[in-house]
């Protein structure tokens, strides 16, 4: 095990993160970003950012990467590691790894969120098999097939309008009766021939024993079921933040987003959350990059005036 | 053989299911943002294993025959190949450390 000194420590390796990450680097501080999966978090799953200011379109892992390489050139490190844990040691930081023990003057979580599964039976043993969280990676499997999406929101609508480029038709199947998605994605997925919608219906089942063959829906409000044979179900029904491993550390509300107030101070000193992991994050790439930017001048300044002596 | 090198349906038998020591196959496309990840980490395992174990990389879109018979429907996917069979499998990004015990249970 070793043990690594550095200034700050980003954990995660989303837009708020590489944000953070830059930001920190530009300030001189010796900086680390603990990553335990793929670089750009959710980012790195949509097909496309249209909504980042000043990019007009761009592949969402190709955005990560550029942030990526923005950060590094400055100076920032990169970890691929899963942090266990987080603790106070004197007047630093200490974030453990299986690996490591990263020593830090300041801690910016920027851990993000993961998407939910649906929970429903049939949903664990065939994900690989037609269930998928990412239709970038998984439709072009499925050519000329009959799939379903299950969701309302801006994820479900650009994931499902870019399955109807590979599929033969795109069934969405969502809970209420009204889409949360934005107007402009709502506009496309209406007005694309390839989709259709089923209003006020469950998953209640994924069929299939070696590939998914169907699925077993429920209407909310009839409590009618009914079967619906395709070859791929495409989930995405929200998230949920990765701040698991902080409980008990910092305070959260009952979704496990981190209390933070407008500089993304935890209350803890030298301890910021950024992103989708603190409470009332818009979820956006632009506001998450924003969030991480704060909390890195904020660290700043936290350094600058708790460690200047050590200087 | 240091670096993972591409294997095709024409040479999939001759390469992987007759080959003598485990073989990890690593299932990509360029369109995928996740394999983009995977394939560096896959690099680092094949200079760690040299010799040992021989790492290969399939483009699904130009091999779809092969990506067909393993039930490919999700990538990045790892296999683990051992003696013609397919042994063990890893779908999405995961750690290395994930992916090297993977591995040392196809050499144990």
């Amino acid at each position: 095990m070793a043990r690594l000194d550095y200034e700050i420590v980003i954990i995660g390796g989303g837009p708020a993160g590489l944000a953070a990450g830059l930001y920190a680097a530009r300030a001189r501080r010796k900086t680390a970003l603990v990553e335990k999966g793929v670089i750009g978090g959710q980012i790195a799953l949509t097909e496309l950012v249209e909504n980042y200011p000043g990019i007009p379109s761009v592949n969402g892992f190709d955005l990560a990467e550029t942030m990526l390489k923005q950060a590094e050139s400055y100076g920032t490190e990169t970890r691929y590691e899963e942090v266990a844990s987080v603790e106070r040691e004197g007047k630093t930081w200490v974030v453990r790894t299986p690996e490591d023990e990263l020593v830090a003057k300041a801690v910016i979580i920027t851990a993000g969120a993961d998407y939910n599964k649906l929970g429903v039976p049939g949903e664990e043993l065939l994900t690989g098999r037609g269930v998928s969280y990412c239709a970038t990676c998984d439709a072009a499997f499925f050519k000329d097939q009959h799939v379903v999406v299950v969701g309302g929101g801006d994820a479900a609508m650009d994931e499902g309008l870019f399955t109807t480029r590979h599929v033969g038709k795109v069934t969405v199947v969502h809970r209420r009766d009204t889409l949360r998605a934005s107007a402009i994605l709502q506009e496309r997925a209406f007005a694309n021939p390839k989709m259709e919608f089923i209003w006020n219906t469950v998953v209640e089942e994924i069929l299939g024993e070696k590939e998914v063959t169907g699925v077993r829906l429920r209407n909310v409000e009839t409590g009618k079921e009914s079967t619906l044979d395709v070859g791929a179900v495409f989930v995405f029904i929200g998230q949920h933040p990765n701040t698991d491993f902080l409980k008990g550390l910092v305070e959260m509300d009952k979704g496990g987003h981190i209390l933070v107030n407008e500089w993304m101070e935890t209350g803890l000193p030298g301890l910021y959350a950024a992103g989708d992991a603190r409470q009332n994050s818009a979820r956006q790439v632009v506001s998450s990059a924003g969030d991480g930017a704060t909390a890195a001048i904020a660290a700043e300044h936290y350094i600058a005036a708790n460690f200047a002596a050590e200087e | 053989m240091a670096k993972p090198v591409e294997v095709t349906d024409a040479n999939f038998d001759e390469e992987v299911l007759k080959a003598e020591t485990p073989v990890l196959v690593d299932f990509w496309a360029p369109w995928c943002g996740p394999c983009r990840m995977v394939a560096p980490v896959v690099e680092q395992l094949a200079e760690e294993y040299d010799g040992r174990v021989k790492f290969l990389k399939l483009n699904t879109d130009d091999n779809v025959n092969t990506a067909a018979k393993y039930g490919i429907r999700s990538i990045p996917t790892l296999l683990m190949f051992k003696g013609g069979e397919p042994v063990d499998q890893i779908i999405g990004f995961r750690p290395k450390g994930d992916l090297k015990k993977t591995v040392d249970k196809a050499l144990a």
